[in-house]
């Protein structure tokens, strides 16, 4: 310490600057959501399985020689081979384009299911929380005593008026199915409203039409979205279910549920029938629960700036 | 507390009247068919008109068939004449209900072993295990792990047996295929909540109190993180019991659930309904029950304040 | 002061957290002690490293992330880094108590409140349950709980901010330890709550005689209450001495700012306040220098270029401010004895 020469005891005083210069980057939401999506190697694998899934749907019925309901009475209970890829049923039937058709109807009616009640729960819940009121308590005295009512008991008995169908299945489903999103976004609108953010645009004169556009929107679409994604396998699940017990889907179109249950009746003799709908089946809930869950992650405000 | 239970109580009644309600009017708006089905016997027509009332007015129609529910009549099959749905109540849901207490007990009990033991040893392979089968029972519906359950460690294995319902090992399959998904749900969020829970500053404090370990994970941590549990407790119990439809007919055990898909294959619609509604009432007092426990458990709940 | 009645003191004290970003070194090099029965005031701003200072002593850090990089914490001569977790448990709560920053959220919402007092018990000897309760009934008439009966099987949610944070002093008090720490007491709790925090535990450390280490970012409350202050920056102790050293023969830049930047009485109307302009530096990678150079007012070159070395100013009183060097200019912060001022 003797080498502390005259010179370095000079005054400069402070330099702000040189320690605000070490900030991160900005980033914006979506930038930020995106970053960490793809960071995340489990919820991407989940997207590409459920891309090649829905273009194997739009396209391998198409691109097949078989007709999902061609029967075949010389060629029955076939093991997988070039012929047949994934071999064919207790028809004969082609179980390759069964499954794919089956993907049509399954993938469709978990996104149409889902996303309807999507819309309509953000819409009804959106709506009562953020003008509250009258109509607000009307609503929620309804929703809660709806929401005590099991949806598949709905379900069921929709199904049983309606009868089998791809759209009967849909309606059933949206019946009551809007309820948990109605009050997920009323509660988060709710909240948001109060908050400052929102109580300054208001002071500021800004009209409702754009808060809830500017503000309101975006901080909730995020969860939107990861609810969606985690909702969709719900539906299909459900879509299999009422098709297992017979309530789905009219024969002869199928779907993956039918597939399953119509191989779980020959399990003992030919496993395959079974073990290749339930590896579709189990592959599409996979992905979209890891896809839900990479969403979630991504969007969670909590976790910005995380790596 | 009182206050609170009267509260749920009243709720649970409203939820009770509207399903009943729901389902009156979506049987006048069937379409006509089955209940003017040619087939029907003269028997089954008379039962008919004697239970549902045809023959009066709506309003009538309507106090009648809430006379028939309060009496705990819950119809007759058009299949079988001489079957009520009570009567297959009585004889099935005894092995439905044994069947899903075995699956409930089975799911909640190791779903929380799984979701401490993962959050406790974050970042080790034994929570990576517990992530995954937690990641995969939810992806597996289950009637697909049932038919697998079957297919190995009854067909191919000869473990276990393949089904029918006689004995304490006839019921480890049909259970465990049951209990899967819902332990698997238990234990992803009571390892996410244990998580949050380790964080809170209540936490802290228990460790500046000089407490072991084992007592601040028992007594401070697990209790206030199993909450968040207790409120999928409902939804559960629903998704236990309808599992019980397709886990039945799978290891043909003669249960409601079994008798369930057939009356749907038989189109024995004044069966199916009858045990919806009986399904419905069961579930919606579960739900009360459930709901009770919770208050229980969490005093901000029980008093009020949350 | 004598030496010998040093009942805690920290010795050399580094202490870092592994995050994905890299080592953050939050407390760095650390030395100060504890007398019996005095209070000690750790004063500095938000992330200057006092909360993780003081729970280090106990431990309470999460350990991993957290890790000691080196030093002693000597608890009546023996050191604290060295015991085996049940010693370490002996101390938790037997003879050191910790008071929390944040009562709302510092008591368990799921136990009565009279059962979290007496659970300080649980697994030490030669205390049984009925003993417990009635010390512990005790304490709460001592921290100015009225009521004992019914406070005692309420849940925390049913209790006032203040209410809560006696509840925490009782936590901290009912074994008698010869140490409290209160980590930042009354931030959370409204001003004339606070006053009655302070005077509380003032009057308990007189009829107790327990030592008391407060952590606070107000220097109102350091005046109010401190017998001698450390003063903390970026990791590490800026200046420490008596209440009195402190604040009319500041010797530290920092702490002039800290004392120009809150408002008194006096200060009158039209009068600015004078903030310290800036923020904390990041302790990712800490200066290499002065962690406080880039704010301040007196910077040299040599500030940047060379952490500062100890100046002993008296007994007490020492600062680390390169001001003190023989070659630096007259300021108002010079007090090397034998020197010009």
């Amino acid at each position: 310490m003797e080498n502390l020469s005259k010179e370095m005891f000079v005054i400069k005083g402070k330099n702000i600057e040189k320690m605000e210069t070490i900030s991160r980057p900005s980033l914006s939401f979506w930038q930020d959501a995106w970053r960490r999506f793809r960071k995340n190697k489990a919820a991407f694998a989940g997207m590409c399985i459920l891309l090649a899934y829905i273009l194997l749907a739009i396209f391998a019925p198409m691109l097949s020689k078989y007709g999902f309901s061609t029967m075949d009475a010389t060629n029955q209970h076939a093991a997988p081979s070039l012929e047949h890829w994934f071999g064919t049923d207790a028809t004969g039937r082609d179980q390759w384009v069964r499954t794919w058709m089956g993907a049509r109807v399954s993938l469709s009616i978990g996104l149409f299911a889902a996303t309807i009640n999507m819309c309509v729960g953000a819409v009804i819940g959106g709506l009562c929380g953020y003008y509250g009121g009258k109509l607000d308590m009307i609503m929620m005295r309804i929703v809660d005593i709806l929401y005590g009512i099991p949806s598949l008991i709905i379900t069921i008995l929709v199904m049983l008026v309606l009868g089998k169908g791809v759209a009967p299945l849909i309606v059933a489903m949206c019946v009551v199915g809007w309820i948990g999103t109605c009050r997920f976004v009323r509660g988060e609108v709710y909240r948001l409203k109060e908050q400052d953010f929102v109580m300054a645009a208001k002071v500021l004169g800004v009209s409702d039409f754009v808060i809830i556009i500017k503000h309101i929107i975006p901080n909730i679409v995020g969860m939107l979205v990861t609810n969606l994604c985690l909702a969709i396998p719900g539906a299909i699940f459900q879509e299999a279910f009422l098709s297992y017990i017979g309530l789905g889907i009219a024969p002869p179109r199928c779907s993956w549920g039918i597939l399953a249950k119509e191989g779980i009746a020959y399990l003992r003799v030919h496993p395959h029938e079974v073990a290749i709908p339930a590896a579709v089946i189990c592959t599409t809930m996979l992905a979209l629960n890891l896809l839900g869950d990479g969403l979630r992650d991504a969007v969670d405000p909590k976790l910005r700036g995380t790596e | 507390m009182t206050k609170y239970v009267i509260k749920r109580v009243i709720a649970a009644i409203l939820t009770l009247w509207a399903l009943v309600t729901i389902v009156f009017f979506l049987v006048r708006l069937m379409p006509g068919e089955p209940f003017t089905n040619p087939k029907l016997t003269p028997q089954v027509i008379e039962n008919m008109t004697k239970y549902y009332g045809f023959d009066k007015p709506l309003i009538v129609q309507y106090f009648h068939y809430l006379g028939n529910l309060l009496h705990g009549d819950f119809g007759f099959s058009m299949k079988y004449t001489n079957k009520t749905v009570n009567y297959i109540i009585g004889q099935t849901f005894p092995f439905s209900a044994d069947l899903g207490i075995r699956a409930l007990c089975l799911a909640i009990s190791f779903g929380l072993i799984l979701g401490i033991l993962a959050a406790r040893k974050r970042g080790t392979k034994i929570d990576f295990f517990c992530v995954i089968v937690a990641i995969i029972g939810t992806s597996i519906p289950d009637f697909i792990m049932g038919a697998l359950l079957q297919y190995f460690f009854g067909i191919k294995w000869g473990l276990l047996p393949v089904a029918q319902y006689k004995g304490i090992e006839y019921t480890i399959l049909p259970a465990t295929a049951l209990a899967f998904y819902t332990l698997a749900s238990v234990s992803r969020i009571m390892r996410a909540s244990m998580l949050e829970v380790t964080t809170q500053d209540y936490i802290k404090t228990a460790r500046s109190k000089g407490l072991t370990e084992a007592r601040i994970t028992v007594r401070h941590q697990i209790r206030n993180a199993i909450m968040p549990v207790m409120t999928i407790l409902g939804p559960t119990v629903a998704s236990v019991l309808t599992g019980t439809f397709v886990i039945e007919s799978i290891f043909a055990i003669p249960g409601m659930g079994k008798y369930y898909v057939e009356s749907v294959n038989n189109n024995d619609y004044s069966m199916i309904l009858g045990m919806t509604l009986f399904y419905g009432i069961f579930l919606v007092t579960a739900n009360l029950i459930v709901d009770i426990l919770y208050g229980v458990a969490d005093p901000r709940v029980r008093i009020g304040k949350r | 002061m004598a030496e010998d009645n040093k009942i805690l003191e920290l010795k050399n004290v580094v202490y870092s957290f592994k995050t994905y970003g890299g080592e953050v070194k939050a407390v760095r090099d650390v030395s100060f002690d504890l007398r019996e029965g005095e209070v000690l005031g750790i004063v500095g701003e938000s992330g200057c490293g006092k909360s993780v200072t003081a729970q280090c002593i106990l431990r309470l850090n999460p350990e991993p992330p957290g890790f000691f990089e080196g030093g002693e914490i000597l608890y009546k001569g023996e050191d604290i880094l060295k015991m085996d977790n049940k010693a370490i448990r002996n101390i938790r709560g037997g003879e050191i108590g910790f008071v929390f920053q944040d009562p709302m959220t510092s008591l368990n919402p799921t136990m009565k409140v009279g059962k979290q007092i007496m659970e300080v018990f649980h697994g030490r000897e030669g205390v049984f349950k009925q003993e417990a309760k009635e010390k512990a009934m005790e304490i709460m008439k001592l921290v100015g709980i009225s009521d004992t009966e019914k406070r005692f099987n309420q849940y925390p949610h049913e209790l006032s901010g203040g209410m809560k944070q006696r509840i925490m002093i009782a936590i901290a008090l009912v074994s008698r330890p010869s140490v409290i720490i209160c980590d930042e007491p009354t931030t959370s709790l409204d001003v004339t709550i606070e006053a009655q925090i302070l005077e509380l535990l003032l009057e308990l450390k007189e009829k107790l005689g327990t030592s008391i280490i407060m952590i606070t970012h107000d220097l109102g409350v350091i005046a109010k209450v401190c017998d001698r202050v450390v003063v903390m920056y970026g990791g590490k102790v800026v200046e420490k001495g008596t209440a009195r050293e402190i604040y009319y023969e500041t010797s530290h830049p920092y702490t002039s700012g800290l004392m120009h930047s809150i408002a008194r009485l006096e200060t009158a109307r039209g009068d600015k306040l004078q903030p310290i302009e800036g923020t904390p530096p990041d302790l990712f990678s800490p200066p290499v220098g002065c962690p406080f150079a880039a704010r301040c007012d007196y910077c040299m070159d040599v500030c940047n270029q060379y952490p500062p070395e100890e100046y002993k100013l008296s007994d007490e009183h020492m600062t680390r401010c390169w001001l003190q060097h023989e070659n630096a200019p007259d300021t108002e912060f010079r007090r090397r004895k034998g020197e010009a001022k």
